[in-house]
């Protein structure tokens, strides 16, 4: 059979990248959304005004899909470092098992039990008790983040560890090991992302609602809201981003070559707006370059030196087009989500915010531009990381399973059909939840049909 | 770099600690799977809301305890997992998959309309699924694991035995059990004098099953049988079977009194509580049976003194918090919409 003659290492790489781009778009959209909600929950109640309650009502029902999405791919993802990388597990455990340890710990229980009282406990506890849940959701979406990208980070720039003589990591110092080289830059610039997916999503909806002239006082506010994140929160991601690079290229210099397509290190370097890596040749063809940029963008000198890919054995080079791609998709879309707060801001001073025609129609097509920006960064730094799992210490290959390579390509197919299946059904329940909007839950205050009565009238009707 | 390795015995505790949270998690987890398994065959569809309605605000905390599970054992006994994640490769995914089909059925299956009936199929199959590939993992994971140097080394389907199928059998009627008691507790009228009905048969399923499994597992490896039936163990150790014989003939008792709403659910628990009790009593002292110690699978001593100070301080937290949860939607799921 065909499938026989795959890599398992390369299967069981697609396998972790593809439930894990699959796991992290849900969290990413609920770390944004779990602060908002807690936003505008505290501005209903220090305000009164119902509107913000009903967007509460509204969002939280697709909080909630997406919040089951998240749990139920992130259970893959505890027992995936066992069955796909259990080398790895075993060789790094000492390291990085406490910092997911704490991660079950400190957010994973916190975020499960107080989403029950946020999503069910309205007229069960206080106002004030509610406002809390959400409040407490929200930072546990923070706490959860703060442990995984640490863990994630050490597996960029580890150190804090000695190896045994027995090949197994052992700490020396957790403060390095948190605390990482890059895992401060890598946190704010996950946390920023996580803000402006959420906060495009909310302005695209809330366009939609504007373009057909539906309840027009919600989307008001959420295109208000997410413009605010356009103007502010997307210029200082340019910055974020941008000392994030200047630390990759102090600890993973290979990384920022590839990302740049530069084969030879040296100074005066272009930056490729369009290009081919090709691996073979070891050139960066079609070039459309901006001459000397990328020395200057890294080191702000035109001469700067960069280094180059050649710097290292091809064996130790990651796959240069997919860095260098992703990398250009990602940058594009930030520049589009800054370009979004101009125009917001040029409209808002000619008073045409929430009138403007073609903005609406650019916000909504700007709705998934979050999410995609964010998983092509995703796919810089890990596939840029390559060939190591932990960078410089323990290589991919050798940290694969001792399991054949039909079950993992079987296994793949599963979560391929199976995940596709799902997001096809979220996505339409999703759908399904804007286009009825914000009103349904005038009709008798009831949590999405979700009671008794909902259903008996429902069934009435049929 | 601080550590209490010579001042505590950190493998024990931490073996202590992973087990109280699989057993925990087979107790919370265990009724809303079994909810699921028993969804399908409720009188109606009002039933079926209201079943869910009963688990609804729970299940995502109840599952956490298996990513605490499984993540603990990564952090605590990396070794371990590295050997049982491999080994168990099959029924794990497998396991994972039908989680994922019965948990986001709680959400699509209030949204849906036309396509309710497909999500309903999900959390019953999910449901059964899980149960069943829990309890081949217990099977396998029991009756031993090849191992060579630091690596699983024996088959893809290695799992898969009579004893482990049994396991799995076991696992669902349990979790039947565990399911049908909830619900006597959490509802009224219908849907209770059914789960009443349901949680009976169901009980004679538990006890055969139950009485399989405990018989077999002497006869699985030489030391087991050693441990439990020389003399004088079988003298002490018999003292668990003949509690456990108590709680079922008071399991019985309460399911066919029906002023008893609690108490089916309290003594399903101490059933399962037995049962484990039975399990580490086989299991002692291996992390991977028969080929790896606690002690020879534990992680360093720092990373396990830094995650002990955590566990120290969150594990009452998080007791306390999920006490208030419960105690928050407490009484039955009835007509009145809860929300």
């Amino acid at each position: 059979m065909f499938i026989t003659d795959l890599d398992p290492v390369l299967l069981a790489r697609i396998q972790f990248a593809f439930t894990v781009s699959f796991h992290i778009v849900f969290p990413a959209f609920t770390i944004g959304l779990a602060s908002w909600l807690a936003v505008v929950e505290g501005l209903w109640l220090k305000t009164g005004n119902n509107t913000y309650k009903d967007i509460y009502k509204f969002w939280v029902k697709i909080f909630a899909v997406c919040f089951g999405m998240g749990v139920v791919s992130g259970v893959v993802m505890s027992y995936q470092f066992g069955t796909n990388w259990s080398v790895f597990s075993d060789q790094a455990g000492n390291v990085i098992g406490p910092l997911l340890a704490y991660e079950v710990l400190t957010a994973f229980f916190l975020e499960a039990s107080f989403l029950g009282i946020m999503l069910f406990g309205w007229g069960r506890v206080s106002k004030g008790m509610h406002f809390a849940s959400t409040i407490i959701v929200a930072i546990g979406t923070l706490f959860s983040a703060f442990w995984i990208l640490s863990a994630n980070s050490w597996m960029q720039t580890p150190q804090g560890f000695e190896i045994g003589a027995d090949g197994l990591l052992y700490p020396t110092n957790w403060i390095e090991i948190i605390f990482n080289p890059s895992f401060p830059y890598r946190f704010f610039h996950m946390v920023t992302a996580a803000y402006l997916t959420t906060a495009f999503v909310v302005g695209g909806v809330g366009s939609w609602y504007l373009w057909r002239g539906e309840y027009m006082r919600h989307a008001r506010i959420m295109v208000g809201m997410a413009m605010i994140m356009a103007v502010f929160v997307a210029p200082a991601q340019l910055l974020i981003g941008h000392a994030h690079g200047e630390n990759t290229l102090h600890y993973q210099p290979v990384k920022v070559a590839a990302m740049e397509g530069n084969w030879e290190r040296g100074g005066n370097k272009p930056l490729y707006l369009f290009g081919w890596p090709n691996m073979e040749t070891e050139t960066t063809d079609y070039g459309i370059t901006i001459p000397d940029g990328a020395s200057w963008v890294l080191t702000g000198k035109a001469d700067g030196e960069i280094p180059g890919l050649k710097d290292v054995p091809p064996e130790d080079r990651p796959p240069v087009a997919i860095v260098f791609w992703s990398f250009r998709i990602m940058v594009g879309l930030g520049m589009a989500m800054i370009l979004t707060g101009v125009f917001a801001i040029v409209l808002y001073a000619t008073k045409r915010l929430y009138d403007s025609r073609p903005f609406q129609l650019w916000c909504m097509a700007m709705t998934p531009s979050g999410f995609i920006a964010l998983l092509a960064g995703w796919f810089v730094t890990e596939v840029g990381r390559q060939p190591y799992t932990a960078y410089g210490v323990i290589r991919t290959s050798e940290s694969v399973s001792p399991v054949l390579g039909e079950h993992v390509a079987l296994s793949l197919l599963a979560f391929i059909v199976v995940y596709t299946a799902l997001f096809g059904a979220a996505t339409y329940y999703i759908i399904k939840l804007i286009r009825k909007g914000p009103a349904i839950i005038d009709e008798g205050e009831t949590y999405y049909g979700h009671s008794m009565e909902a259903s008996a009238t429902k069934k009435g009707n049929e | 770099m601080f550590t209490f390795e010579n001042i505590l015995d950190l493998p024990l505790i931490w073996g202590g600690l992973i087990a109280t949270a699989v057993l925990l998690y087979v107790l919370l987890d265990g009724f809303d799977l079994g909810v699921g398994i028993l969804f399908p065959f409720a009188p109606s569809d009002k039933c079926r809301d209201r079943m869910m309605n009963s688990v609804a605000p729970f299940w995502d905390g109840n599952e956490t305890w298996l990513v605490l599970g499984g993540g603990g054992l990564f952090a605590a006994f990396p070794l371990a997992y590295a050997i049982v994640m491999p080994a168990m490769y099959i029924p794990v995914i497998a396991m994972l998959l039908c989680l994922i089909f019965r948990g986001v059925a709680f959400e699509f299956r209030f949204k849906a309309e036309t396509s309710r009936y497909i999500w309903d199929h999900a959390f019953h199959f999910g449901s059964l699924g899980a149960a069943f590939c829990q309890g081949l993992i217990l099977g396998g994971i029991v009756q031993g694991i090849e191992v060579q140097g630091r690596s699983f080394a024996g088959g893809a389907f290695d799992w898969l035995t009579g004893f482990s199928v049994m396991c799995g059998l076991g696992v669902v009627a349990g979790y039947i059990l565990l399911g049908a008691t909830w619900l006597i507790w959490k509802t009224e009228d219908v849907t209770q004098d059914w789960a009443r009905k349901a949680a009976q048969y169901i009980l004679i399923f538990v006890a055969f099953f139950m009485g399989i499994v405990s018989l077999w597992v002497p006869f699985l490896d030489n030391d087991l049988h050693m441990r439990w039936l020389s003399q004088p163990n079988i003298y002490y150790l018999s003292a668990l079977p003949a509690l456990t014989t108590l709680v079922f003939v008071l399991t019985w008792r309460s399911l066919r009194n029906p002023v008893k709403e609690a108490q089916p659910f309290v003594y399903s628990l101490g059933l399962f509580l037995l049962g484990y009790i039975g399990l580490a009593i086989s299991l002692w002292p291996w992390i991977v049976p028969y080929q790896v110690t606690l002690w020879d699978g534990a992680a360093a001593g720092t990373s396990l003194s830094l995650m002990l100070i955590g566990a120290a301080i969150m594990l009452p937290i998080i007791l306390g918090y999920t006490a208030f949860c419960y105690y928050t939607f407490r009484g039955k799921s009835s007509h009145e919409h809860i929300y």
